[in-house]
């Protein structure tokens, strides 16, 4: 009971300051909840763990029956000190590759994140004729299949001139639907209209209330989108519409490695876990992030 | 003069609004908007990919109900794991960041990235290939014939009866994605007074808050989750196409998504497979319109 106590207050306090309310669980629905989380939570870390208990394996582990999925006897290095090697043999040297990834994903990134927000921000806030059309096709662009856009998707960016340079993996990322619509049901729930009629009063016109006032008010909702556009983009592997060695990214780099066979299967699984950390420290910092924001947002709805 | 400048403000003002929203539509309108109109056009002609399309008609689409022996099938098994993945997963992402709200931002944070790595880590799936693979370094089947439950390596995906729950799982498991954070961020974002006034008002516990507080200051952010959901419910395919290729034993658990590929890549019948995702497109669309209605009784 003493231990439950000690929980309770570290709830955030914004929530509990002067709190009238305080609904416990029995003793039995908090074992279920976390029970329930729990098990989750070990079921989703699985891809994580395998993958880099695996890098970790030598060879002979690596091809053991029976199989062992998350347990490493004997841990090496070996696996991510051959990738160096691996890749030796390519024209261009690995740094290109690590700069091409991170500069379309950090620049497809930020101009989606401000067209996004800009966008929405026009749509959940300001006049503006079939407004709700507009909004409805974005949205219902969402359930449309993208398999079959991939060809008139091609000639849009041939007409565009846009294809072997960095344009193809960046344009096509800032028009996102999806980052479009999640913003302006951020706005249409959380940012009260009030806070943008006060500043029109005050003088400030549309583009001083929306990087003086919107942005900062939807900083969370802003480091989602970047999360999600960075880790899309991160991963691409662009079909056809890259042939320039010096402007491919890093997992068509991985994915030559992985195509080696059961020999390197290691060094793949090795190259696959360096891939991961990008994204994943992208997370840990937004999503930190947002929860500090949250709090001092000081909006009152 | 003064005349000439409040209109001047006035066209300034409007200058204003297009430069915010103009970058996004424009690029919009060329990245999706046109391929989406042209791929609809698509659907009413015959069209290889080699020689100039040539004008179909309905055809691609009295072709679909009337003369394809498959598309039942396909229709059919897209639906059954619509249904049974979107709810659930729809559910599933609420009622996990509603768990983790309650704790402290760091372990909130760090139970919520757990959820997350699925859709984090780029090979998610290729764990269940080793746990499924058909061969006795399967773990899965080498763990059910080191305990003796089964004498010989199960085909995993030749079972129909296996397929379908294995899919439904591994779908469930992915779901965790932009609509779990989305409610995460909307959890955080209720005014916290709402709480405090509902309390006052004599609710009593927490499924009571959760009904008349909690959910109707989530509508906007559940109506983006739902539209999610759906999109992915309806499109499951590479899930399967991974762990047990195409096609699957008797159609079993192939999808519109799988079958157009297909069609497309395999069969050069491009105007077939637009139709089809039009088809798709219009089934999404109708379950989208039902979603809209019944989210709005939430909290009632």
């Amino acid at each position: 009971m003493a231990k439950k106590h000690s929980f309770r207050l570290r709830f955030p306090a914004r929530r509990t300051a002067g709190s009238v309310r305080k609904y416990t669980r029995s003793r039995f629905g908090n074992f279920l909840f976390f029970a329930f989380l729990f098990l989750l939570c070990a079921f989703s870390v699985l891809p994580l763990v395998y993958s880099v208990v695996t890098s970790f394996k030598p060879l002979d582990e690596l091809l053991r029956f029976p199989p062992t999925l998350l347990t490493v006897r004997r841990p090496t290095l070996r696996n991510y000190a051959a990738l160096p090697d691996l890749i030796a043999g390519l024209q261009i040297p690995l740094s290109r590759y690590l700069t091409n990834s991170l500069f379309v994903s950090i620049a497809g990134t930020v101009l989606h994140v401000i067209a996004a927000t800009a966008a929405a921000f026009v749509l959940s806030k300001i006049e503006l004729k079939h407004k709700a059309g507009i909004f409805l096709i974005i949205q219902l662009s969402l359930l449309f299949n993208a398999y079959t856009l991939n060809i008139p998707r091609y000639l849009v960016y041939n007409g565009m001139h846009i294809i072997d340079t960095y344009w193809v993996y960046i344009l096509p990322a800032i028009p996102s639907s999806m980052g479009v619509f999640l913003m302006k049901q951020y706005m249409d729930g959380y940012i009260p209209d009030a806070l943008i009629e006060a500043a029109k009063i005050d003088g400030a016109n549309y583009l001083r209330i929306f990087s003086r006032i919107i942005f900062p008010n939807v900083r969370p909702c802003v480091l989602t989108l970047a999360l999600f556009s960075f880790q899309t983009i991160w991963a691409t592997i662009p079909g056809g519409t890259i042939f320039n060695e010096s402007l491919k990214t890093l997992p068509t780099v991985m994915s030559t490695i992985s195509a080696g066979g059961i020999a390197r299967s290691g060094s793949a699984m090795a190259a696959t876990v360096i891939l991961m950390i990008p994204p994943i420290v992208v997370y840990l910092f937004s999503q930190s992030s947002v929860k500090e924001t949250m709090g001092s947002a000081g909006i009152k709805g | 003069m003064r005349q000439k400048n409040k209109h001047s403000a006035a066209f300034w003002e409007r200058a204003q609004v297009y430069l915010l929203i103009g970058p996004f539509l424009i690029l919009f309108f060329l990245m999706t908007v046109l391929p989406v109109l042209s791929s609809i056009a698509l659907s009413f002609f015959h069209y290889d990919m080699v020689s100039m399309p040539s004008f179909a008609g309905l055809d691609n689409y009295l072709r679909m109900f009337l003369q394809d022996d498959v598309f039942p099938t396909i229709l059919k098994n897209t639906i059954v794991l619509a249904v049974l993945t979107g709810p659930a997963g729809f559910l599933l992402s609420f009622v996990l960041a509603w768990m983790i709200n309650e704790f402290r931002p760091a372990v909130r944070t760090f139970l919520s990235f757990l959820f997350y790595v699925p859709t984090l880590v780029g090979n998610a799936l290729y764990i269940w290939t080793v746990i499924f693979s058909s061969d006795s370094y399967g773990y899965m089947n080498s763990f059910l014939l080191s305990l003796g439950v089964i004498t010989s390596p199960k085909q995993w995906f030749s079972d129909e009866a296996l397929i379908v729950p294995i899919v439904v799982i591994i779908q469930l498991w992915m779901s965790m994605g932009i609509s779990f954070l989305s409610n995460i961020s909307g959890l955080q974002n209720i005014n916290p007074e709402l709480f405090e006034a509902g309390a006052v008002d004599g609710i009593r516990n927490r499924w009571q808050e959760l009904w008349y507080i909690t959910l109707p200051s989530m509508q906007h952010m559940l109506l983006f989750s739902a539209v999610m959901q759906i999109a992915s419910a309806f499109s499951i395919s590479s899930i399967i196409t991974t762990l047990a290729g195409y096609p699957t034993v008797g159609y079993a658990a192939d999808t519109v998504v799988s079958y157009l590929t297909d069609v497309g890549s395999v069969k050069y019948e491009m105007g077939y497979a637009s139709a089809l995702s039009v088809l798709l497109f219009l089934l999404m669309f109708g379950t989208r319109s039902v979603i809209v209605r019944l989210l709005k009784k939430v909290g009632q």
